[in-house]
């Protein structure tokens, strides 16, 4: 191959790696949190994912015909979204988890628990659209920014930009506000954070519902650049995005934004590689997670304890 | 008008099905510092952690100036005053010095009276100014439990229950934590001091309680208590 066709090809592919990496990170970062906070490996978390882009969906179905399927439309169905399954958080951690938290339960009856509530959204999502394929229909093109043979849409920009500021608003939130030093807090020490007044049980719902709005985020994100959404398209990302979280180390917020975007470049450098290509993607990919692991098991920013599941 | 800080009233506690607290009667006085004495496994903790709420008793009343809080959340009884510092510190070993003051402040409404609080503990410990940014977990014992008393007095406590402050400590550094203690008790502030090294607790405290496996089973002016054989043979030494 020409040199240049190289470059072009490793330059387009960064730009769809980091649109990919973006929603594994917009997810590993819920993940992460709540096994940070509660030591809890919330199975259900891809499943709000998929349900936070149904309900972004149904807002721009709403609210499309007054303001428009472009960028206002779906940004009010993005914030709606967040908002809502932001809640469902909530909801979810009170019925399904802290009830057993306050019995102090085995993390093995809460990880049951977290797989049955995935398989109750699964399974209503399922019945409530058929089990179909929905076309998530936006007023978005192709136009971008073309350089040589370099194609960026403005979408994928919004995309990675809209992704950013999500992250530096987590960010400030973790480390500037007192309820995300709190949750810090309750990371290492839950009974002393109750000596400092803090209210646990409210600041682990609040930690579902920044989780939560976060995939939610990355689920309406994931509908309007893919153009359908369906029933399924929770499991294989909460898997891929558990495994960013992994890898960044568990727990880890930096982490989590770090093992999402080299899970998603390594994935689209995998399709382009010679040998490799799109079928081999996955065993390229997970064959080098596999040697990371081995190498520094507690993920690149984990810490060395050892953590009991 | 009401004299008392705390009253406890037959106070009975379960650890799962290990009788912890046998019906615990004590009182102390606003402004004092009253001890509680006894060994290893006597419930002394127990009786703290029931006291902020961290366990329910299952019998018995608990009154913070009148009120009854057996039946309070922990962070409800810190709202009203009653700050709890945990044998060990527990200070949050992953979060700086300041931020782990600002949590102290938690319960502070006001951005402006939460940096005040911490100029005064800054004040109160000048080793803490010079190491706010540094990570709890690198400080050493002393400033630890330096960290952890400046983390209770962020909020102004009505009273303030200390846990074992001397333990793990060297000497002098105790008879640091201890002129601090002293310090605080001149400038206002109630305190139930729990200590196994009795010689010291008797020293700071104007009245002791002995607890023997969940029960009293002595009590008395300090100075009483330090000329008591059976105190001086059992948790004195000599």
């Amino acid at each position: 191959m020409h040199a240049m066709t190289v470059f072009y090809t490793i330059i387009q592919q960064l730009v769809n790696g980091l649109i990919l990496g973006s929603f594994y990170s917009l997810v590993a970062l819920g993940y992460s949190m709540v096994y940070g906070i509660i030591k809890l490996l919330n199975f259900a978390h891809g499943d709000i994912y998929m349900v936070g882009a149904f309900v972004g969906f149904g807002a721009l179905g709403i609210f499309g015909n007054a303001l428009g399927i472009g960028w206002l439309g779906i940004t009010v169905a993005l914030v709606i979204s967040m908002v809502l399954v932001g809640f469902l958080g909530i909801v979810i951690h009170r019925i399904a988890y802290q009830p057993l938290l306050n019995k102090n339960a085995p993390r093995m009856s809460l990880l049951i628990t977290a797989v049955g509530v995935s398989f109750t959204l699964f399974n209503a999502v399922m019945v409530m659209t058929s089990g179909e394929y929905k076309a998530f229909t936006t007023s978005l093109g192709y136009d971008g920014i073309s350089i040589g043979p370099i194609n960026i849409t403005y979408t994928q920009i919004i995309m990675v930009v809209a992704t950013a500021v999500l992250m530096l608003g987590l960010y400030w939130f973790i480390n500037r506000t007192m309820y995300g030093k709190a949750m810090r807090a309750i990371a290492l020490d839950q009974d002393a954070c109750r000596l400092m007044g803090i209210n646990v049980t409210k600041t682990i719902s609040l930690t579902f519902f920044v989780g939560s709005a976060l995939a939610a985020a990355a689920g309406v994100m994931a509908g309007v650049y893919y153009g359908s959404i369906h029933f399924y398209m929770g499991f294989i990302i909460g898997l891929k995005a558990f495994t960013a979280a992994v890898i960044g180390g568990i727990g880890s917020i930096p982490g989590a934004m770090l093992g999402g975007l080299i899970l998603g470049l390594l994935e689209t450098a995998g399709t382009q590689l010679p040998f490799v290509g799109s079928a081999w993607k996955d065993v390229f990919t997970f064959g080098i997670l596999i040697l990371l692991l081995v190498t520094k098991p507690t993920g690149i920013l984990g810490k060395s304890e050892i953590e009991r599941m | 008008m009401n004299d008392l800080a705390l009253v406890l009233q037959n106070v009975e506690t379960f650890y799962g099905k290990i009788h912890a607290l046998k019906g615990v009667s004590l009182e102390v006085p606003k402004g004092k510092i009253v001890t509680l004495l006894g060994s290893n496994g006597a419930g002394k903790t127990t009786t703290l952690k029931t006291i902020s709420g961290l366990i329910q008793a299952s019998a018995g009343k608990i009154e913070f100036y009148g009120r009854d809080i057996s039946k309070e959340k922990a962070h409800n009884i810190v709202s009203m005053g009653l700050i709890h510092v945990p044998e060990g510190r527990r200070i949050f070993k992953d979060l700086s010095v300041k931020e782990n003051l600002e949590l102290g402040g938690f319960t502070l409404k006001d951005e402006s009276l939460r940096r005040k609080r911490i100029e005064h503990v800054f004040e109160m410990f000048p080793r803490l100014k010079d190491r706010q940014k540094q990570i709890g977990g690198t400080l050493s014992g002393g400033e630890q439990q330096m960290l952890a008393i400046g983390r209770a007095m962020m909020t102004d406590p009505k009273l303030l229950l200390l846990d074992e402050p001397s333990m793990g400590l060297a000497p002098l550094i105790v008879q640091d934590i201890m002129r601090i203690i002293k310090q605080l008790n001149s400038e206002g502030t109630t305190i139930l001091l729990v200590e196994q090294n009795a010689k010291i607790a008797l020293k700071l405290a104007d009245y002791g309680y002995v607890l023997e496996t969940g029960e009293l089973v002595m009590e008395g002016d300090s100075t009483e208590l330090r000329k008591d054989e059976r105190i001086t043979k059992a948790y004195l030494g000599e």
